[in-house]
């Protein structure tokens, strides 16, 4: 059984390597500059929509539908085409830089709403695009019992460029008299710098050796789902869909738990993200020593304690640290973590896309459940709701372990 | 490209980049409009004037000559109103927070209040006493990504401040209410002001002392109520679908009988009554710059251009004071 031995292959190549391959601190490089980039976007939009062009908070909405909709499907087809063309660097650097030349979109866009949503929706595009491909290098270049590390120093490098991205932005708005136009450049000027480290120290090598080996077809792809080891994960993956009830409710409750002030709300996210950085790399590293399918089990148990504290006769700063250590931890054992599970199931040849089946899983299933949370909430009050939300959680989490560690027939 | 031409190249990459993005932010910091430098006393009291914000300053212009001349003051506001000799300024404290500051007579800060998220609205009532604001809030939101409001009132009289109206009870427990636009009646604690809930807008009535709040009619946004209290000015979503847009509407809260104004245009903001005949409100240029507006409250005649080149309209002279 595949799955069942990933965990332990820890090959004599092992020896005398590098904590991480350079490409993989090339590529989290290029995340990190990227995510400085898109943050700062990220931070100042609603600030220049509504008192810059003074769009309604509705218009805002459209775009930011458009901003998180669009990028699930695309996965998939930039995961595949990287794969049939064999070109996962290429069809990454494209990613990025569409995402670029979308900063300066903003710029030519003006105040037309259909302008600005054309442009957020490249942008999101170019997210789509380079996530499967980027993932896949980072697999192709690791050797299989490295790819918790590989995937959790990724992870941080990702989130100390979204960490860092909010505050380069407010340095440029200090700097330019609160122009969000210099934000906008700043922004494209950083991504371009990302597409830079990219094309000079990223390396694809050659991952079939036979150049006559056919190229991946609509089949093959297909055929992917007949793999049981994919299939299980991309079960596990829309399983973890469905246990996450989104950032937004978890914030509100945390929020009304322990009354914090409605001025300190946004410090809540950089509260989650902070323990996300400090918790990725370590718990890759975990993951690679005593198995990633337990750490990625651990997730679920840091999600239900996550819900169940919002729900628990505790208040005050005691909750909020406890809460937010719990939601970072769930990120960052999860994350990453389902990445590294992942990438021995599938295929070289077929490597993006099958990562981007499994990204797409959960993302779909998550936007699923955090319609029926809302609609819980609405009927039965938030405690039920998110203890609800626990239960599922739990139950998830035992449908995983039992796929996971399922000894049937060779995968 | 061996690994030193490639460490060359990247450096060659990051000095062009950053020496672009730091031209563009010294150009951009260069051709900001300095603050208004001449700057006169202006005053909140009783007078035929009507109270603006221009180019983010608090300003008066005669309601005799509308266009003509205008006194800026030093006051930087996003969205302002006054009535009853106390001022309220909704202000940037710093990039990211804003700050709602009461103002009195002289323009002089009695109060400070921390508020989250993005400026929005901002109301006095007639008397001077009660003050209330709203506030776009993001990340909150209930699916992810957008925006929800969160309104507050304060009672200048005796320091109380609600934080946020979903504080106060409402029939249905809906969980993702919002509420924006508060309009104050004579009696200071009678309150109108729009919630949603369920993807529906609600015209609420609601009791400051009791802290609840009722639903009277729907589709009804940023209300403001005329001054002898018989009628609301309001944005109106066209077809009840704030996508198409708003037309400016009075609602006679006798009757429920909404009448729409002559203005065609989209209006998103919420209106003030100059008088108990006619209507200011803000309306935007393509290129985002605001004027000020004013149309007839009965539903018939024209917009006029009020007051070009400004925002946020508040009649400090209307007869007996009334709020907008």
């Amino acid at each position: 059984m595949y799955l069942s031995t990933i965990d332990r292959t820890a090959g004599p190549r092992a020896r005398g390597r590098a904590f991480v391959a350079g490409n993989v601190v090339a590529l989290g490089t290029v995340s990190l500059v990227t995510d400085v980039s898109a943050e700062m976007v990220t931070a100042v939009l609603p600030l220049y929509l509504v008192l810059g062009l003074n769009l309604s908070p509705l218009a805002y909405g459209v775009v930011d539908g458009v901003y998180t909709g669009a990028t699930a499907v695309l996965r998939i087809v930039g995961g595949y085409v990287a794969d049939r063309i064999r070109a996962r660097k290429a069809l990454a650097g494209l990613g990025y830089a569409l995402s670029a030349v979308a900063k300066l979109g903003l710029l030519a866009a003006g105040r037309s709403l259909t302008g600005i949503g054309f442009v957020v929706a490249v942008d999101r595009m170019g997210k789509g695009l380079r996530t499967a491909p980027r993932d896949a290098l980072i697999t192709l270049s690791t050797p299989p019992s490295a790819l918790g590390r590989a995937f959790g120093v990724h992870r941080t490098m990702d989130a100390v460029g979204a960490f860092l991205g909010p505050l380069v932005a407010l340095a440029v708005l200090a700097g330019s008299g609160q122009s969000y136009d210099a934000v906008f450049v700043t922004s494209f000027c950083v991504a371009v710098l990302g597409v830079a480290v990219l094309v000079l120290f990223v390396r694809e090598r050659a991952v079939v050796a036979p150049v006559a080996a056919p190229r991946p077809g609509l089949r093959d792809a297909a055929a992917l789902l007949r793999v049981a080891g994919l299939r299980r994960l991309l079960l596990a993956a829309t399983l973890l869909g469905v246990a996450t009830i989104g950032d937004g409710f978890v914030y509100l409750m945390l929020q009304r738990r322990t009354e914090l002030g409605l001025v300190w709300f946004p410090l809540l996210a950089v509260g989650t993200s902070l323990g996300y950085l400090l918790l990725a790399a370590p718990l890759g590293v975990l993951a690679d020593r005593i198995g990633r399918r337990p750490v990625l089990l651990a997730g679920y148990a840091a999600l239900a304690l996550t819900y169940l504290l919002l729900a628990a006769p505790v208040g005050g700063w005691a909750l909020l640290v406890a809460a937010l250590g719990a939601y970072g931890l769930f990120y960052a054992a999860t994350d990453g973590v389902l990445m590294a599970l992942a990438g021995p199931v599938l295929p070289d040849t077929l490597r993006a896309t099958g990562l981007a089946l499994v990204q797409t899983g959960q993302a779909l299933a998550y936007l699923v459940s955090s319609v029926l949370f809302g609609l819980a909430w609405a009927a039965w009050g938030p405690t039920a709701a998110v203890l609800a939300a626990a239960l599922v959680a739990v139950v998830a989490g035992g449908v995983t372990a039992g796929l996971l560690f399922h000894k049937g027939q060779a995968a | 490209m061996s690994l030193r031409v490639r460490v060359f190249t990247l450096l060659a990459v990051v000095v062009v980049l950053a020496t672009a993005a730091v031209l563009y932010i010294r150009t951009a910091a260069a051709s900001r409009t300095p603050a208004v430098g001449a700057t006169a006393p202006v005053t909140l009291d009783a007078a035929p004037v009507l109270l603006t914000v221009t180019d983010r300053h608090l300003a008066t212009v005669s309601m005799m000559d509308p266009a003509g001349p205008r006194t800026v003051s030093a006051v930087e506001c996003v969205r302002a109103y006054a009535a009853g000799g106390t001022g309220v300024c909704l202000r940037q404290a710093t990039p990211w927070a804003y700050q709602l500051q009461v103002l009195d007579r002289t323009l002089t800060t009695v109060r400070s209040v921390d508020i989250p998220g993005l400026p929005n609205r901002a109301r006095v009532s007639a008397s001077g006493r009660m003050v209330a604001w709203t506030t776009f809030v993001g990340g909150d939101s209930y699916n992810s990504g957008g925006f929800s409001t969160r309104t507050g009132i304060l009672d200048t009289r005796t320091g109380t401040l609600v934080p946020s109206l979903e504080e106060f009870t409402v029939p249905a427990r809906a969980a993702d209410r919002n509420f924006w636009g508060v309009t104050f009646a004579a009696d200071d604690n009678t309150f109108y002001a729009t919630m949603s809930s369920g993807g529906q807008r609600y015209l609420m009535a609601g009791d400051v002392a009791a802290r609840t709040l009722r639903p009277v009619t729907t589709n009804v946004e940023c209300p403001s109520l005329s001054p002898d209290g018989s009628r609301i000015a309001f944005k109106r979503a066209i077809e009840g679908d704030p996508t198409k847009g708003w037309r400016l509407s009075v609602l006679d809260l006798a009757t429920l009988a909404v009448t729409p104004l002559a203005e065609t245009a989209s209006v998103d903001d919420q209106p003030a009554w100059l008088d108990d005949r006619t209507v200011a409100y803000t309306l935007r240029q393509a290129d985002g710059r605001p004027d000020v507006w004013s149309v007839p409250a009965g539903g018939g005649g024209a917009p006029r251009l009020l007051v070009p080149g400004a925002e946020s309209p508040a009649a400090l002279g209307v007869p007996g004071g009334a709020n907008g």
